[in-house]
């Protein structure tokens, strides 16, 4: 997060009740310019409600918003200039794709030249190039939604705000848009806010994150840093694919790290080696027995038991062929340390590992 | 399987049956109508239809449907803007009520005007007072069949609004439109077929309202008489050919709009489809 007048867009302890349901407790954050921040969290857990509430289709019980340094409590919706991309796009249906791109450009009172050329701009920009006349029945999930981002861009706004914008393509469209959404982007330099549930999407795209769980953030930080550091028992059991442990200090490389109530290891921390394999860390590695191997496309998921705890590990294809019920070298390099009563997490590194990577994280 | 074994006999039967049922209650006395009128020539139908008090008839029904139409189109699209555009208490109250007229008999209807705006009503000084005339005068008419057809419009649309959602009408505000623009250019082509589509069925029942009116016009022959109050009239007085003359009038006026619906049926569909 930057200095404050760096800040575009500033979010100050937003609070938003539907009934019972709290969608927004207590919301913070400032957005710097030209940032693409992802807003990630579960169904429910109240970032389509903050992206509503920043564009000014809801509003906030309590709290302020500013953009551009300028508080926008009351501005309408219609008076924000911000460009907005619906979950399920929105497209004008009774309108071609050229008049779905025109109409805020109408709505400025734009002159037919300057309307004309600024819609063919764009139009060529998101790749649609003689699809003007179509309707958007007669487009594709991946065509409407480069429709919806064109017509949102359309009048040169300061901020684009996009609502699970991949959620209703099939997934192989879904990532190719998902790199030409994020180049375009940087491309134009606009300061966006995109809500998803997908973490995948989240890390990929975004330059920082915000996690949301049940209204409140949780965690605010780059990718990498969300991902590999995370701060909240929350945060560590929605990313990655965790696995919760709770006698871990039986495992060897962890016998001195106690005090929480439980653990929580990620495949990617699971080492396993054939018996006859190469083994750097003989000492700390334990023995385990391969109850399932399920085959993932790129890589192999094992289930290993350990001392009647469960993990789940990835092998590379390449790698010699591990059978079930096959006994194996399994060496855990970290897992996090979740103490769930005071909401804290602690990275344990294998003391086989300590000393070599002290410094790194 | 069972149901392909049965399809033919259970098919022809249905057939059978729902041809027999519309032959009895309704070809067969719509070709009477048209025989009774034309029983006695077509000059006698022709000088029933063009009696002074006839196209006085006429005259008032078409302006009585057409101020209907446009009073309860305005009132329709509001009442279900407001339905489906905003959360407030007491909104399933006035979805309740905006039903009433479609549950209430229309004689009741007309009797409650009656009670409202007559001379023992509490606002009769009033009305009197500023020369105003309800009962037993145009106003009256248009009054009970105002009440009686409004539900029609908006419960067309009602049900189109609620399903259309409000992304579009949003993502068009974001983009600066105000909420004039929003409803031109953007609600309206949604709900056009089924607006349309209510004032064909408003129009088909204001003009063949009867219950109210009848209560509301005190039948003043050439002032207050509609259609149906007038072919009643003419039916009591033992003029049949007048009385039938009228009918086919009105059941021609009816056809049209039947058309009309199919036609605007028809393109809505297809405007869905496209």
């Amino acid at each position: 997060m930057g200095e404050n007048e760096q800040a575009y867009v500033k979010l100050q302890n937003i609070n938003k009740t539907f009934g019972n349901f709290k969608a927004s407790d207590d919301v913070s954050f400032t957005v710097e310019k030209g940032k693409l921040i992802g807003l990630l969290g579960p169904s429910g857990s109240g970032k389509t409600t903050l992206l509503r509430i920043l564009a000014g289709l809801e509003t906030a019980d309590s709290g302020d918003i500013y953009i551009d340094g300028k508080e926008v409590n009351h501005v309408p919706a219609s008076k924000r200039g911000i460009g907005f991309v619906f979950q399920n796009y929105a497209l004008f249906r009774y309108k071609t794709v050229f008049d779905n791109i025109a109409f805020g450009l109408k709505i400025q009172k734009w002159n037919k030249t300057d309307i004309k050329n600024r819609v063919e701009e764009l139009i060529e920009l998101v790749g649609l190039k003689g699809l003007e006349k179509r309707y958007p029945k007669q487009l594709s999930g991946g065509q409407r939604q480069r429709v919806a981002f064109a017509r949102a861009l359309a009048t040169q706004p300061n901020l684009l705000l996009l609502d699970e914008p991949f959620a209703a393509i099939d997934a192989k469209v879904r990532k190719e848009l998902r790199g030409w959404l994020r180049e375009l982007i940087n491309q134009m330099g606009i300061t966006s806010i995109f809500v998803t549930h997908d973490q995948d999407e989240a890390i990929e795209v975004a330059d920082e994150i915000i996690v949301m769980n049940q209204g409140k953030i949780e965690q605010i930080g780059t990718p990498v840093d969300v991902y590999s550091n995370p701060q909240s028992p929350f945060v560590v059991q929605f990313l990655g694919e965790p696995v919760s442990i709770r006698d871990y200090t039986q495992f060897k490389g962890f016998h001195e790290s106690g005090g929480s109530s439980r653990a929580v290891i990620r495949p990617e921390f699971v080492t396993v080696t054939r018996k006859k394999e190469f083994n750097p860390y003989p000492v700390t590695t334990e023995e385990g027995v391969v109850e399932r191997v399920a085959f993932r496309g790129n890589v192999l998921e094992l289930t290993v038991r350990v001392q009647n705890e469960l993990f789940i590990a990835h092998r590379q294809i390449g790698q010699e062929l591990i059978s079930e019920g096959e006994h194996v070298n399994v060496f855990l390099q970290r897992m996090y340390l979740v103490d769930d009563a005071g909401q804290t997490v602690k990275i344990a590194v294998n003391e086989a590992l300590r000393e070599e990577e002290s410094v790194v994280i | 399987m069972q149901i392909r074994n049965d399809k033919g006999i259970v098919k022809w039967l249905l057939i059978g049956l729902c041809t027999v049922f519309l032959l009895v209650t309704l070809v067969l006395p719509l070709v009477y109508v048209i025989y009774t009128a034309l029983r006695e020539g077509f000059q006698a139908y022709l000088a029933s239809v063009t009696d002074t008090y006839a196209v006085k008839a006429i005259l008032l029904t078409v302006k009585v449907v057409i101020i209907t139409v446009v009073i309860n189109s305005v009132f329709g699209i509001f009442a279900a803007w407001l339905i489906t555009r905003f959360q407030f208490h007491g909104k399933k109250i006035i979805s309740t009520l905006i039903d009433l007229p479609l549950t209430i008999s229309p004689i009741i209807a007309g009797l409650i005007f009656v009670l409202t705006f007559g001379r023992q009503s509490a606002i009769y000084p009033l009305l009197e007072k500023w020369g105003i005339q309800i009962i037993f005068a145009v106003p009256g008419v248009v009054l009970a069949t105002i009440f009686v057809t409004f539900p029609f419009i908006s419960r067309e649309i009602i049900p189109v609004l609620t399903v259309e959602g409000t992304d579009e009408e949003e993502a068009a505000a974001l983009m600066g439109a105000n909420g004039f623009q929003i409803f031109t250019q953007i609600t309206f082509p949604h709900i056009k077929w089924a607006f349309l589509y209510g004032v064909v069925l408003c129009s088909a029942r204001a003009m063949g309202e009867f219950g109210a009116v009848s209560v509301l016009s005190g039948h003043l022959r050439g002032i207050t008489n509609t259609m149906p109050l007038y072919i009643e009239l003419l039916y009591q007085a033992f003029d049949f050919t007048g009385a039938f003359a009228m009918s086919s009038i009105l059941v021609i006026m009816a056809l049209i709009i039947l058309v009309l619906r199919n036609i605007l049926e028809y393109r809505g569909r297809k405007e869905m489809d496209a």
